[in-house]
């Protein structure tokens, strides 16, 4: 561990740290850091989700030339904390031939598997929670299992719309998760380690490996952007909740803070999607061309989220752009074009690997 | 290989698309449409096709272009205008003829269809861009267009 380079707020964490170990056995002590940990990341992301709400409203404000909140708060701030706090404060109502227990069930489901996910990300050198050697299969693995949560609660809503909405959701997960699993081996392929710290470390000598890679790089980068607009079923693969179709899809029947639950996992299934693209692609927390390298008080965490950030405002760019596919177009689109060509991505990659023609 | 053509058309026209949206995204900070009405409410200017109510404009010496012709009324689908009408002496002829007492207009069952204003023949009645219309007792938005003591204006029937 590169002691110079630790920042302040990590020698909090480390005092805080050292302070339970003294007063705690060992055991509980790594527990109760854990739980400690755990509720730190759910209220950050908490946070972060809920302005990711806000900054989607204002991007497409200003995509469609209006104005966007701008009335609670300064600029409109707290706008979406205000909605936070009138859905807590609603009334749970659902109908009376739901499944309760699948129906209650699900939106933790979805919810937990996207907080799930972000304990492996590194946002700096030192703030991870988790750095297992499985790092990238562990993500793929857990963002599908957000899926099943769409699937009970759009079957036990008992609704036509919601499992309509669910059907497709399981439909879309299954075929997508084919193109975001080959385009990350395509650069797995090029880092030869899962292991999400180790791909970082790859990349500080060679550059980012969208430029390492070249051209089946930036082949595989578009691919998973399209795979993962998908996945987080956001316009134009909206066909889940297609409000013109299905009402609100699998949500139909939710209300109050379960219905938040969903709204805040499609937010924090996009920052998952773009973090997966930073660490892959664009060299995570290192800065460009090494330029706050030296510099030690400089948060390496500033350009983890600067380069999450223009990620997906790329994906809120798509989804104020394109219209929403049929299903047939879905389908065609993933096993006709993004399937084949990822496949011979893959081949391409091998090649340029083997004959050593990475930059 | 029109697998490979398709695909590059593809990728230009998304991007094309792109194009046009990140362009508006760029110069919305200037041009938002977006009216923030309470605040702006001395300065907000209504657009010109814009449908608020009907009014029948008078001159400067109270008078209209109103025969009492009763095409308006009969062209309103839904019996928003009713038309009470008298017949008054001409001075000049002495002879009888038709002229409006009240024009009853009720803006609570009106549409906004603009047939009426279509239907009329010297053009008496138009559009106002008046859209602040919420009133505390229904009766209110029962309105008579013409003005007191108005009348027609000569020779508008030719
Ligand atoms: S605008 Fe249409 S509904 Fe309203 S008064 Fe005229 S004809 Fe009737
Ligand atoms: S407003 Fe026009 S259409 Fe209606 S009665 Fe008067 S002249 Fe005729």
């Amino acid at each position: 561990m590169n002691f110079t380079q630790m920042i302040i707020p990590l020698n909090i964490t480390k005092t805080i740290s050292d302070w339970i170990y003294s007063i705690m056995p060992e055991t509980a002590a790594s527990y109760t850091i854990m739980v400690i940990i755990a509720v730190a990341y759910l209220a950050l992301f908490a946070v972060a989700g809920l302005y990711l709400v806000l900054l989607e409203r204002k991007v497409a404000a200003w995509f469609q030339l209006r104005i966007g909140p701008n009335r609670v708060g300064p600029w409109g701030l707290l706008q979406t904390m205000a909605d936070a706090l009138k859905l807590v404060s609603k009334e749970l109502t659902s109908t009376i031939k739901i499944d309760k227990f699948l129906y209650n069930l699900a939106p933790y489901f979805v919810i937990v598997s996207a907080l799930m996910a972000m304990a492996v990300f590194p946002f700096s050198e030192q703030f991870q929670a988790f750095d297992i050697n499985i790092g990238v299969f562990f993500l793929i693995a857990i963002s599908s299992i957000g899926v099943i949560g769409i699937l009970l609660a759009g079957w036990s809503s008992n609704n036509k719309y919601a499992l309509i909405g669910a059907m497709r959701s399981g439909l879309q997960t299954i075929s997508y998760e084919l193109s975001v699993g080959l385009s990350i081996l395509t650069m797995v392929l090029l880092t030869g380690t899962l292991q999400l710290s180790e791909i970082i470390e790859a990349q500080r000598t060679g550059g980012w490996l969208i430029l390492q890679g070249h051209v089946p790089s930036i082949i595989a980068f578009m691919i998973f952007m399209v795979a993962g607009t998908a996945e987080t079923n956001r316009a134009p693969f909206d066909l889940v909740e297609a409000e013109s179709e299905l009402g609100a899809g699998f949500h139909t029947e939710y209300s109050g803070m379960k219905f938040a639950y969903f709204f805040l996992a499609e937010f924090i299934n996009m920052f998952i999607i773009s973090s997966i693209a930073v660490v892959l692609f664009f060299g995570g927390w290192l800065s460009p061309f090494g330029i706050t390298e030296n510099i030690v008080w400089f948060p390496q965490v500033f350009w983890f989220l600067i380069k999450v950030l223009g990620l997906i405002f790329l994906m809120m760019w798509f989804r104020w752009t394109f219209p929403r596919l049929r299903v047939d177009q879905l389908l065609t689109l993933e096993w006709k074009y993004l399937l084949p060509l990822n496949l011979m991505n893959i081949v391409l990659m091998a090649i340029v690997i083997w004959l050593n023609w990475t930059i | 290989m029109s697998y490979f053509s398709d695909i590059y058309k593809g990728i230009k026209t998304l991007l094309t698309g792109m194009s046009v949206t990140g362009g508006y995204f760029i110069r919305a900070r200037k041009g938002a449409i977006t009216q923030q009405y309470p605040d702006n409410r001395e300065t907000l200017k209504m657009f010109d096709r814009f449908r608020g109510e009907v009014v029948m404009p008078h001159d400067a010496d109270n008078r209209h272009y109103c025969t009492g012709c009763q095409s308006c009324e009969i062209a309103c689908p839904n019996g928003s205008i009713e038309i009470i009408w008298d017949r008054a002496v001409d001075p000049e002829t002495g002879k009888k003829k038709k002229k409006i007492d009240k024009h009853i207009y009720h803006l609570s069952m009106c549409t906004m269809c603009g047939l009426c204003i279509e239907a009329c023949p010297t053009d008496a009645i138009v559009w106002a861009p008046n859209f602040e219309n919420s009133v505390y007792d229904r009766s209110a938005l029962t309105k008579v267009l013409n003005q007191p003591g108005s009348s027609v204006l000569d020779g508008i029937e030719d």
